[in-house]
């Protein structure tokens, strides 16, 4: 901080004695919480010395509203999850489409690289590539709840006040595949995703007296799952496997159903101004010794080739003790928002949260 | 010449505080009431009509939040005035000058910390196998952990600790106005000390006690964190679903329209309170 300070005070001295200089450039990042660990921003200014990194930690929502507040303007490289690019797009203009020619697209999952192109494509422009990707889904207290295995678990009067969910689109969806319906298939017929919502609120309202409390955010959640207050909860993998460190009982179990499997990407807002700085983030990043320390920060695996094998010692271990290659196969990946399910979904979470059930 | 200056250094002085209405309250309230007419009718289309406000009266669960906010909110007002009130009168009139900065000291600290860190210092103490409840468990009171967290009693008991200092200053500089001998001659006119109270301490201090209830009561309809982190699974508050519009339905229209119309409501109430107990905006926050 203080580094920073003072260049930027010397930098302004040696523009005020009207000496031309380089102008250094900003690259400013709005990412995901430990999606820019320190390492890396330190190694690659290093590497690009008239680059200057500034990092701004968000959410998807968020994120596509701080874009939309100024029409795409404000940030450099934004990292979305890839169902939340196609619909903002369309709707407020505020992403632009990459060059591909400048991302070193061959060391991407070719598998994951087609999934995000396909979901991102808006009139033959491509707006999105995979980073990191991972999974939602269970989490349980082995020895408390060995039988842990599905979503509608969550709602089993065996564990009456000992879960918890949070309160947002996933559960929906899990709650949905649980009960045997498609959800995304059901976007293209949004009557029929509005009843299948209404079939999830009235199991979710019944639920209610089950949960403990619905999480807000990691900290709290994995506040409550290590005091022993809950035996087992709907959760982010990262979340769990940082809890699988500190208590080897507790394990991060894939939904028979399908776990739900978010790709997190990189996107140009509509107004960057430094793209080519971006382009050079985004492959630096990208690099074989930089995933490693990317994944150890995120707890996800990224979406290059190998990317499982790439991961820090301990992630493998926590990886490889909640996956089957069975369950991989399983992986239920969001598929593209339609304009609109935002709302429904957003309408059948405030019916769930008002009504008095529990 | 000499008139010029003067009026140069009025206008330079104003400056700041005008700019500071205008762009950041006169604004942005202008911008939220176009914002809220706009009816979304498609994608990047937009037309002009009331269909926002009219989302909200169709929508139970959106105004009973809105009275549920407004009648916890004036609990909270009500508690904070009863538990605040002789802590005010104890400051202004019974303890000496030297305690009295002491005591104002007390009541100061808690808005030291961040609403954050005040919540989760809560969360410490009332979650399951949080401090009051092995504490309890420890002394033998209670057989098994108890959960105090996640229900409105925590939302209210958080949100008395944060507003009360709000109501305890304005009472403190009324009460400090006041005469002692007033009290001395209610009591040499055959009057106990409900009476006194009655008939002379209260009416003395009804414009602290209005100004108090007023902050209080905007402070807490108006407040985010403490309801959303104590909160369980029922509790939901009206700048929740103000928040739901803005940031996950992206309905930035509806969530504009909520925003005016929680603002309405609290200038409501606050004009209902005011005719109710006979004052006015000038004598009451105005005046401390």
């Amino acid at each position: 901080m203080h580094i920073k300070t003072t260049m930027a005070g010397l930098l302004a001295a040696t523009m005020l004695a009207g000496v031309g200089s380089a102008q250094a450039e900003t690259l400013r990042l709005l990412t995901w919480g430990s999606y820019a660990p320190d390492v890396l921003v330190q190694k690659f200014e290093e590497e690009y010395p008239d680059i200057d990194v500034e990092v701004t930690f968000s959410n998807n929502e968020e994120m596509i509203a701080k874009l939309r507040a100024t029409g795409g303007a404000g940030f450099d490289l934004a990292q979305p999850s890839h169902d939340r690019i196609y619909a903002a797009q369309l709707e407020y203009d505020i992403y632009k489409p990459l060059d591909l020619s400048k991302i070193n697209t061959d060391v991407l999952e070719a598998k994951l690289l087609a999934g995000v192109k396909e979901n991102t494509t808006i009139d033959g422009e491509v707006y999105a590539v995979p980073h990191q990707w991972g999974t939602s889904g269970l989490m349980a207290e082995k020895t408390m709840a060995p039988d842990f295995s599905s979503w509608a678990d969550l709602c089993d009067p065996q564990y009456a006040g000992k879960t918890s969910m949070r309160l947002k689109r996933t559960i929906l969806l899990g709650t949905a595949f649980s009960m045997g319906e498609n959800p995304f298939e059901a976007y293209s017929d949004l009557e029929k995703y509005q009843d299948i919502l209404d079939k999830v609120a009235d199991k979710l309202i019944e639920c209610k007296a089950n949960i403990k409390a619905y999480w807000k955010g990691g900290d709290d959640l994995s506040a409550m799952m290590l005091s022993g207050e809950i035996v087992a909860s709907e959760t982010w993998d990262s979340t769990a496997y940082k809890l699988f460190d500190q208590n080897e009982n507790i394990v991060f179990i894939p939904p028979k159903e399908g776990a739900l499997a978010w790709i997190d990407t990189f996107a140009l807002p509509r107004k960057a101004k430094a793209d080519d700085a971006a382009y050079k983030w985004i492959n630096f990043v990208l690099r074989p010794e930089n995933v490693t320390l990317m994944s150890g920060s995120t707890g996800a695996i990224a979406a290059v080739q190998g990317g499982k094998d790439l991961l820090p010692e301990d992630k493998k271990a926590a990886v490889n003790a909640a996956f089957t290659d069975a369950d991989i196969d399983n992986l239920k990946f969001f598929a593209n928002i339609p304009p609109g399910v935002e709302d429904m979904e957003g309408k059948t979470l405030e019916k769930i949260k008002a009504a008095t059930g529990g | 010449m000499q008139k010029d200056i003067k009026r140069l250094s009025l206008i330079l002085l104003f400056a700041p505080f005008t700019l500071w209405i205008l762009l950041l309250v006169v604004l942005p309230h202008i911008g939220m009431v176009i914002l809220s007419l706009r009816e979304k009718v498609a994608p990047r289309v937009y037309e002009f009509g009331f269909g926002n406000y009219l989302e909200f009266l169709h929508e139970p669960i959106y105004w009973n939040t809105l009275i549920r906010t407004g009648s916890m909110s004036l609990l909270v007002t009500a508690l904070a005035l009863i538990i605040g009130f002789p802590i005010a009168y104890y400051i202004a009139k019974i303890a000496g000058p030297r305690a009295r900065g002491g005591l104002f000291l007390l009541c100061l600290i808690p808005l030291w910390v961040s609403d954050l860190i005040r919540s989760f210092g809560w969360i410490l103490l009332l979650r399951e196998t949080g401090v009051i409840s092995s504490f309890l468990v420890w002394t033998g009171l209670i057989g098994t952990p108890v959960e105090f967290l996640y229900n409105d009693a925590a939302v209210i008991v958080g949100l008395v600790y944060t507003v009360i200092l709000f109501m305890i200053v304005p009472l403190v500089s009324t009460l400090d106005g006041m005469d002692n001998s007033m009290i001395e001659a209610g009591y040499n006119l055959g009057g106990n000390g409900f009476t006194v109270l009655r008939r002379i301490i209260i009416p003395y201090a009804m414009p602290g006690i209005v100004a108090g209830c007023i902050v209080t009561f905007m402070l807490t309809a108006g407040s985010y964190l403490t309801p959303i982190l104590l909160g369980g699974k029922n509790s939901s508050w009206f700048t929740e679903q103000i928040y739901n519009q803005f940031i996950t339905r992206f309905n930035w229209e509806g969530g504009a329209a909520f925003g005016m119309l929680l603002l309405l409501f609290t200038s409501l109430v606050i004009w209902l309170g005011l005719k109710l107990s006979g004052q006015t905006l000038a004598n009451t926050v105005a005046k401390s």
